[in-house]
């Protein structure tokens, strides 16, 4: 079981593992994630969305970006190693409905999670446009994938150095200019991007659907640190979501709460350059 | 005061040696001393994880079982949840037969080392002790759960400390049992016994339940419930961790699919319970769970090994007077923290924590506020914790459990300096099985309603523990595994 069955680097920092779990294989839906540890006495508790999954391989995709201990370790694992600990799928699966032109935003890593949204989105006969986002091109990953789903891609880069300059927020409020306005937007991707792209939507009250990534332990509802304020209400990441409506999450407060050890996790990868918030805030 | 463990080895071989040959009548038997459990020294232990208490010498053990008056009406064993023939322990153990002492315990309870540390002794088989009575402080009543711990510990620690209980040839029938805290591990080897293929199933990494992640190592070492666990292995039983029923697959399916006969469902109180006030989604505040757990099981004690951070703290507020509450202040202390209050709206008297437990953590320099309570938690610009506004209270008319209500004193507003809040007023049931598995009923609190026999709503289902009972103890989760178990076995060799 876990055992690591191919493994690829998709761009500086982002690789992608497919994964012996025939049993999370055959039960997971889009939306969902896994809980892993790379080292089973004193490993860290890590959540990473199901990308992907193959029932009948009994196989499930990890895409991942290295930015801290454990993502690093087990980034340094190879073909034929075993994941100690790994267990889901967790999590409310996301909710596929036909309902007309559904905009899927994807900012760096956000790009994985978003990936099976998009393609159920797609597979119920929505038109589904898809915006990318990174600093730079080389950031860029699973355009071709992404590409294939998509009535309409577009790719923008910080830089410039890949499609167009500037940031994922400004097509998205084009579309949602346009009439007839889009009936609906998917947005993953860092903190602050997914709170600026529901900031975006809101005044055409276009329903934005966000999927959080607090920090984790058990997964399963029973520690409450995953907890964020939806809607002036207490909700548990881990059973409530990931997925939330983006208008009444207070991100301000998920985003330090994300923080709460940042000082130790510096101190952790100072030899690893850490990964910058690119958006204003 | 704390007495080193040399000195109180060296005043029990003097008693025992003074009393060697002599007649012993109750009078005398009252006369000796209460035999203090030897501790680590409070300003050591503040510093490490490891156990408090350092357990009897063999004269401690024999002195406090020769306390028993051999009771013809034995008040002892009614108010021990599992029915231990106590008197008939605590005599094997005066004469120092502890082999037979532990013998007559087992034939009972399954974790003897466990509940003989855990068990809330004072408000169970030790509350209506007649040496107790006699004495007038219930604290002063033959320390059964000590003694229970001391031939637990012998046994355990011996060559043939592990002990495999004998296995009935394969009977064909498979049980799951969902959960390994101390319901399932009664459950599974009680059931396993009978030659019944048994596969557990957790969440977590790591077997053990609440034993494991919420009690601390410094009052129940890991390595007890370890063992308890490899003995379960060495019977056959199948763990399998990382594996969530409702998720990884459905409690249904486990029946439907995969051929199981019978079902426990042990999964004890894992939803923590808030306060609902404002500031309590700031970084800095925890419920109890989270931070033990960061503790115990993810090892974050260990800052060397572990990858698991601790939140640094220096002024830490606990708020709740139970185990759990104490067990957070204690962990606090450890963690290096100057200052940990904790803060219970009602008095010492009501506080449902052990009386050891409240003691140790006086001890070892826990700020007690009692008739507080928290109405806010600031935070500055950063959203860390600053401080926590609380309010005074007095007691007012017993409320529904008999204890006073506490009344908030109007105007009396106060702010308290911290850093750090760990919010420990209890748990809930964790819904993930109910609402997963349909035709399974739940009362109000969520907790699965069973018959008399600790069968559920679905034939073949049972469930007991924290899980029935909403957050109780250790002994009780055990002796509801017993009954479950006890009608698996029945329903499928009947
Ligand atoms: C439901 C969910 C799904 C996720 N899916 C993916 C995914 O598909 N691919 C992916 O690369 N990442 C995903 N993440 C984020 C991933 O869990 C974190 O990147 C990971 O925990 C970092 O661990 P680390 O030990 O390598 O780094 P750490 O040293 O722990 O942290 C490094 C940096 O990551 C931040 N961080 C720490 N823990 C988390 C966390 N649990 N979530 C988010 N940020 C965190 C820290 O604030 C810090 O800035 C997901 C998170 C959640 C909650
Ligand atoms: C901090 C703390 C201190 C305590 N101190 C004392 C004490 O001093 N004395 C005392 O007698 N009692 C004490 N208690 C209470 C006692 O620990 C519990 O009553 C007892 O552990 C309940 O046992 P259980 O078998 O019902 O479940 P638990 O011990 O709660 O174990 C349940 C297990 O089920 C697993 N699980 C849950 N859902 C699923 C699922 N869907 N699939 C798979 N696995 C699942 C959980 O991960 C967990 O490991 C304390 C509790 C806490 C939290
Ligand atoms: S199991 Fe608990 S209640 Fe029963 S005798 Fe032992 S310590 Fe007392
Ligand atoms: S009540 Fe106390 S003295 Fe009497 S039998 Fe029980 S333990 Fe012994
Ligand atoms: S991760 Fe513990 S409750 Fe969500």
């Amino acid at each position: 079981m876990n055992k690591i069955i191919k493994k690829q680097q998709l761009s500086d920092e982002v690789y992608r593992m497919e994964v012996e779990a025939p049993l999370i294989a055959s039960e997971r839906k889009p939306g969902q994630f896994i809980i892993l540890q790379v080292d089973d006495d004193f490993g860290e508790r890590i959540p990473l969305t199901i990308a992907d999954a193959d029932a009948e391989m009994g196989t499930i995709t990890l895409i991942f970006q290295s930015v801290g201990r454990t993502t690093h370790l087990l980034a340094e694992m190879k073909v034929g190693d075993r994941i100690p600990d790994l267990l889901g799928p967790l999590g409310q699966p996301t909710h596929i409905e036909k309902v007309g032109h559904v905009v899927c935003v994807g900012g760096g890593i956000g790009v994985a999670p978003l990936h099976p949204i998009a393609q159920a989105m797609k597979a119920v006969g929505n038109k589904v446009t898809i915006i990318l986002g990174a600093r730079s091109r080389n950031l860029i990953i699973m355009e071709d994938e992404m590409r294939s789903i998509a009535d309409e891609l577009i790719v923008m880069t910080d830089d410039g150095s890949y499609g167009r300059k500037g940031l994922v927020t400004e097509p998205l409020k084009e579309l949602c200019e346009q009439t007839p306005k889009p009936d609906m937007a998917v947005i993953i991707g860092p903190p602050i991007m997914m709170k600026f792209g529901a900031e975006t939507t809101r005044p055409y009250a276009v329903p934005t659907v966000v999927s959080l990534n607090t920090i984790m332990i058990d997964g399963t509802g029973m520690c409450g640190g995953c907890r964020v304020t939806v809607g002036g209400e207490t909700k548990f990441v881990c059973v409530d979501g990931p997925e939330f409506d983006g208008h009444q999450v207070d991100f301000d407060n998920m985003i330090k709460r994300l923080g709460a050890y940042k000082k130790r996790e510096n101190k952790d990868h100072e030899a690893h350059h850490c990964r910058l918030d690119r958006y204003p805030s | 005061m704390h007495v080193a463990p040399e000195e109180l080895q060296a005043a029990a071989v003097a008693k025992l040696a003074e009393l060697e040959g002599v007649e012993m009548k109750p009078k005398k038997r009252v006369a000796i001393p209460v035999q203090e459990m030897p501790a680590q020294d409070p300003l050591e232990r503040c510093k490490n994880m490891k156990e408090v208490a350092l357990g009897y010498c063999a004269e401690q053990a024999r002195l406090e079982a020769m306390r028993c008056l051999q009771c013809k009406n034995a008040p002892c064993v009614s108010g021990c949840p599992v029915a231990i023939r106590i008197p008939d322990f605590l005599k094997a153990a005066a004469d120092g037969r502890f082999a037979d002492a532990i013998a007559i315990i087992r034939e009972n309870s399954l974790l003897p080392a466990v509940c003989g540390r855990v068990c809330p002794q004072e408000s169970q088989c030790q509350l209506n002790c007649t040496v107790g009575k006699i004495l007038k402080d219930v604290n002063k009543s033959v320390s059964i759960g000590r003694v229970e711990r001391f031939v637990a510990d012998l046994q355990r620690e011996s060559e043939t400390g592990q002990v495999i209980p004998e296995i009935k040839p394969e009977s064909g029938n498979k049980v799951a049992v969902i959960g390994s805290g101390p319901a399932s591990i009664t459950v599974a080897a009680d059931v396993r016994r009978e030659g019944h293929a048994v596969t557990m199933f957790e969440a977590f990494h790591k077997p053990g339940g609440v034993l494991l992640y919420g009690i601390p190592e410094f009052r129940l070492p890991k390595a007890i419930v370890k063992n308890e666990i490899d003995t379960l292995r060495a019977m056959g039983v199948e763990v399998r961790t990382n594996f969530v029923i409702g998720r990884t697959r459905k409690l249904q399916d486990l029946i439907d699919k995969d051929g199981f006969d019978a079902i426990f469902v042990g999964t004890g109180a894992g939803l923590p319970k808030f306060m609902n006030i404002p500031g309590e989604n700031l970084v800095g505040v925890f419920s109890a769970n989270e931070y033990l757990t960061r503790s115990n099981l993810m090892k974050s004690y260990d800052t060397e090994r572990a990858h698991t951070p601790m939140y640094s703290s220096l002024k830490v507020a606990v708020l709740g007077g139970g185990n759990v509450a104490m067990d957070a202040a204690r962990t606090a202390v450890r963690l290096g923290a100057d200052e940990v209050h904790l803060v219970y709206r009602r008095t010492e008297k009501e506080m449902p924590a052990r009386v050891e437990e409240v003691a140790h953590a006086k001890e070892e320099g826990v700020i007690f506020h009692m008739l507080e309570n928290a109405v806010r938690i600031i935070g500055d610009e950063n959203d860390r914790v600053i401080a926590m506004e609380c309010l005074r209270y007095e007691l007012g008319e017993p409320d529904d459990s008999g204890r006073r209500r506490p009344v908030p004193i109007e105007g009396s507003e106060f702010m308290m300096q911290v850093d750090t809040v760990i919010v420990a007023i209890g748990n809930g049931s964790n819904p993930l099985i109910s609402q997963t598995t349909e035709g399974l009923e739940i009362n109000r609190w969520g907790n699965i309603v069973v018959d008399e026999n600790g069968q559920s709503s679905i034939a073949g289902v049972y469930a007991g523990g924290d899980i029935v009972l909403g957050a109780a103890t250790v002994i009780l989760a055990m002796g509801e595994g017993r009954r479950a178990a006890a009608a698996i076995n029945a329903r499928l060799t009947g």
